[in-house]
């Protein structure tokens, strides 16, 4: 109960900030509209205006500042907009249709979950590799780190270039994308994972004499049972991340990064930020998800905590 | 160093072992001439203070370590091979546990590894739950059981394979005194009926002098062997053997031979 107020506490603290924040970044487009809809506003001429400071100009024309709020094309559009917004295009739309933000939503979360399962898969099998292979950890890691220092904004078109000139389009350009960024945390916590049995535990597998294969199945991999779904959780994040990247540059009709496009080549702050909205949603699902997943494995484990 | 006049089999022998580690800081010599005879049905405690190489001798006779001079033999076969032939279970500090196994598949483990049957892993594990006491306890997890529990279930799963040597490095280390003496009193009933070769590593000489048939005394810097100590106590011990006069001589035995280990300091 008591963390429920201070959940609601916080909560109710951004959304007085974000409201108070409207004002000021919108005063200038609500003064210039009122203005043409013949309000006498404080100084005349959008001219007059234009070098006077967002605080001044809300400190003159007091009257204003409820239609920041309601601006059709704000600049920071207000909480209430973007929910509003948010339950038009997917409670009050069909799936089915081209407005319906669950369909987009599905759109990119088909190529996170693709990108996800085949970064994640990439991640483990590297992680055995470098493990097990003195060569493959001298000469994987660096490189898994030289990837994720390139910006992946200047590496996406370049991706989605080449794949599609040997004739590969579709949701795997997207999750190619998605792959390169998620497999990175799942090397380094499954190297780290895979690791993690102590000196003890191998010299006693050492004293049974058990093979590699015994020694991997019965102890590095579920020690590393923790360390892969901590990973996991960071991965599915950065896979999301990848497949609305993956939209922007191909100029995508579909998904979540088509609508964050189309909403600022239009203007439409209101639906570039309930877009933004559902990919936050989407991504705390599914790392509330794998959060589930990782407390009923653990548990049956008996690692539970 | 001490004959075999006995007809009992002779389980280890070590001649002239020499162990030299190379560490960042040069050499350190961890075993220098040891020379032992194990018998088979022995209980051999090693004592010493730290750095005098009882851990190292216990884990070359694992071949976890290997010698750089000198021989060792294990029933007759290099201590690699021994190994392969799973001749001995090996019982650590800490009990080592998996915590994502329950105590029964804990001691499944090694038999899994060495190919037992499904239906003889099940009877081996009934088994030796029942040697160290802990029936009903097979579905606990780890973390639900005591320290002195744990550790019984990690002599358990070193029982199970039917190994004839048991070599135990500090089991009951971590322990604290009261729970101490009473696996003591456990291990020499569980060694007492089932008549294994058992090396003991302790810094403790109570427990050295209770527990064994063969005392060696070890003094380090270089690890090498200052005494060895054949035990005139009977082989029934019942707790309050140690206020007798004749285990008081041994202690006091062990005692001087540590103290002839450090004279230089």
């Amino acid at each position: 109960m008591k963390s429920l107020i201070a959940v609601l506490t916080v909560i109710g603290v951004l959304v007085v900030i974000w409201y108070a924040a409207c004002v000021p970044m919108n005063i200038k487009g609500v003064l210039t509209e009122a203005e043409r809809a013949g309000a006498v506003v404080e100084p005349e001429g959008a001219r007059e205006r234009r070098n006077l400071g967002a605080f001044g100009l809300v400190a003159g024309n007091g009257f204003a500042i409820p239609a920041t709020w309601a601006q059709a094309r704000p600049r920071l559009p207000a909480p209430h907009q973007v929910a509003i917004e948010l339950w038009q295009t997917t409670v009050m739309k069909k799936i089915t249709s081209k407005r319906s933000l669950v369909h987009h939503a599905w759109v990119t979360l088909s190529a996170t979950l693709l990108g996800f399962g085949i970064g994640t898969g990439l991640g483990i099998l590297l992680a055995v590799g470098v493990v097990h292979s003195r060569v493959m950890d001298m000469s994987v890691m660096p490189w898994a780190i030289v990837s994720q220092t390139i910006p992946i904004i200047a590496l996406a078109p370049m991706i989605i270039v080449v794949l599609y000139s040997i004739g590969v389009q579709g949701v795997l350009p997207k999750a190619v994308i998605s792959a390169y960024l998620s497999f990175f945390p799942v090397v380094v916590g499954m190297v780290k994972g895979l690791r993690s049995p102590d000196m003890m535990q191998l010299d006693l597998l050492a004293t049974y004499h058990a093979s590699k294969p015994q020694g991997f199945w019965k102890l590095r991999l579920p020690a590393s049972m923790p360390y892969l779904f901590t990973s996991l959780k960071i991965g599915v994040a950065a896979s999301l991340v990848g497949a609305i990247v993956g939209e922007l540059p191909t100029g995508a009709v579909a998904g979540l990064g088509a609508r964050l496009l189309a909403g600022s080549y239009y203007g439409q702050t209101v639906q570039i930020w309930s877009a933004l909205f559902m990919a936050a949603i989407l991504a705390a699902c599914l790392v509330g998800l794998l959060g589930v997943i990782e407390r009923v494995t653990l548990k049956r484990m008996g690692m539970g905590s | 160093m001490m004959a075999n006049e006995s007809d009992t089999p002779v389980v280890v022998e070590a001649k002239s072992l020499d162990l030299t580690f190379q560490t960042n800081d040069g050499q350190v010599q961890a075993l220098k001439d040891v020379n032992l005879t194990i018998n088979k049905g022995d209980f051999v405690s090693f004592i010493g203070p730290s750095g005098c190489g009882k851990t190292t001798f216990l884990r070359v006779l694992a071949a976890l370590e290997h010698p750089t001079g000198g021989t060792v033999t294990v029933n007759g076969m290099s201590p690699d091979e021994a190994r392969m032939k799973r001749a001995y279970g090996y019982v650590f500090q800490a009990a080592g546990l998996y915590p994502w196994r329950t105590i029964a598949k804990n001691i499944r483990l090694p038999l899994e590894i060495m190919g037992f049957s499904r239906s003889e892993q099940e009877k081996r594990v009934k088994d030796v739950l029942q040697l160290v006491d802990l029936e009903g306890f097979g579905d606990k997890h780890p973390w639900q059981l005591s320290g002195g529990m744990q550790q019984r279930a990690s002599i358990a799963r070193a029982l199970a394979f039917d190994a004839d040597i048991l070599l135990m490095d500090e089991p009951f280390g971590a322990l604290d005194e009261i729970v101490r003496d009473h696996l003591n009193e456990q291990l020499l009933e569980l060694w007492a009926r089932t008549g294994k070769t058992i090396a003991f590593v302790t810094h403790s000489i109570p427990e050295a002098v209770y527990l064994s048939t063969k005392i060696v005394v070890m003094s380090p810097r270089p690890g090498r062997i200052s005494d060895v100590i054949e035990s005139p106590l009977p082989k029934e011990r019942p707790l309050d053997i140690r206020d007798s006069p004749e285990f008081l001589e041994v202690a006091h035995r062990v005692r001087e031979g540590l103290r002839a280990g450090h004279a230089y300091d």
